[in-house]
């Protein structure tokens, strides 16, 4: 009770709450996402796998990166391509 | 019968090792022959906390690559007749624990001992999920703080589900025992509370170690913490927690702030 009190008259507060809180919304997704297979990585694969029949890529270089937001999420494919890829198309054609 | 118990937490420097040693030397000490088994390879001190380092000579991957037999690499603690060791290799060979080749180990180690306590390293890799592989009970060790509490649970979804037991669709007994707890920063607020530690894992307690220098003077000397101050506070916490394992009911102690009035006003003063 004294360090209650204490803290009211000091005004800073206990940061136990907010781990608490930080804790439950961050496990109640990781634990919605526990068994499902890792959907990045099957994106990734099956983009590269796509891009890979046109183009002939460097597998490092293809980045797949999903950023969760409270509205909306965003998908973001990065992909390296050499320069010279069109010219390689003509060639094969 | 044999119970198989591992000591996880997924995260490391919570006390796995410190707590394999206190638990096998209270089970010992109620009369149970128990074995200590190091599953952390490359990086052993099982043997150190348990002051048998130096006489080390086969390990559990030497026992599981069929190199030594098992009474060969077994060490019998020298304070406690029905206390063993199975070390773990210092050579950096995680490979080597095959699940064939462990699940063997544990099957021999039944036969022979009341409890089989198994040491886990730190993360999720194979060290891990061969300690818990074949466990019956599982102690999980958890720091009241962020991190730990959240790699704990991503620990007891692999007991949930990467267990022989889970996959035959059985349970594996799952315990928290919260170590490094300290009563004063929990009194401020700093700490995050018994209580919720509790809700957030849903998985029943098995004790409260208190932040405590007997820990470190114990690892110090070699001795597990149940029998180098026994009266101490961390010892009466973990042999309470050895009993409830037993099945015993023990009131639980939640580790409060003992000090004296002429302490109270100093701490205040530099505060």
């Amino acid at each position: 009770m004294s360090m209650r009190l204490l803290r009211l008259l000091r005004g800073n507060k206990a940061s136990a709450p907010v781990a608490r809180e930080r804790l439950q919304i961050l496990l109640a997704h990781e634990r919605g996402q526990r068994g499902q297979p890792d959907l990045l990585g099957v994106l990734r694969e099956e983009i590269l796998a796509v891009v890979s029949r046109h183009v002939t890529l460097d597998p490092t270089k293809v980045i797949v990166r999903l950023d969760r937001g409270d509205e909306v999420s965003t998908l973001e494919v990065d992909i390296e391509v050499p320069n010279d890829f069109e010219r390689k198309r003509v060639a094969v054609a | 019968m044999a119970k198989v118990l591992v000591v996880t937490s997924g995260k490391g420097g919570v006390g796995k090792t410190t707590t394999t040693a206190a638990l096998g030397a209270a089970l010992a000490q109620r009369g149970d022959k128990v074995v200590v088994v190091d599953f952390d390879v490359g990086l052993r001190n099982l043997d150190l906390v348990m002051g048998a380092e130096r006489r080390v000579v086969f390990d559990l991957i030497n026992v599981v690559q069929g190199v030594a037999k098992l009474p060969q690499a077994l060490i019998r603690d020298k304070r406690l007749e029905n206390l063993w060791l199975l070390p773990a290799s210092q050579t950096r060979d995680k490979d080597a624990l095959t699940e064939e080749g462990v699940g063997k180990v544990i099957e021999d180690l039944r036969s022979r001992f009341d409890w089989v306590i198994c040491d886990s390293p730190a993360g999720i890799e194979r060290g891990a999920s061969m300690a818990m592989r074949f466990a019956d009970e599982a102690v999980i060790v958890t720091n009241p703080e962020v991190s730990s509490v959240r790699d704990s649970d991503r620990i007891i979804g692999m007991l949930d589900s990467k267990t022989v037991r889970a996959e035959k669709g059985e349970r594996v007994e799952k315990h928290i025992l919260i170590t490094r707890y300290d009563p004063s920063r929990a009194a401020r607020g700093e700490m995050l509370t018994i209580d919720d530690i509790l809700e957030i894992l849903a998985t029943p307690l098995l004790g409260i170690i208190p932040e405590s220098q007997d820990v470190l003077k114990a690892s110090n000397v070699g001795t597990p913490v149940t029998l180098s101050n026994t009266e101490g506070a961390p010892a009466r916490a973990y042999i309470d927690a050895a009993r409830r394992l037993c099945g015993d009911t023990v009131p639980m102690q939640v580790p409060s702030e003992r000090k004296g009035f002429m302490d109270r006003l100093l701490r205040r003063r530099a505060a």
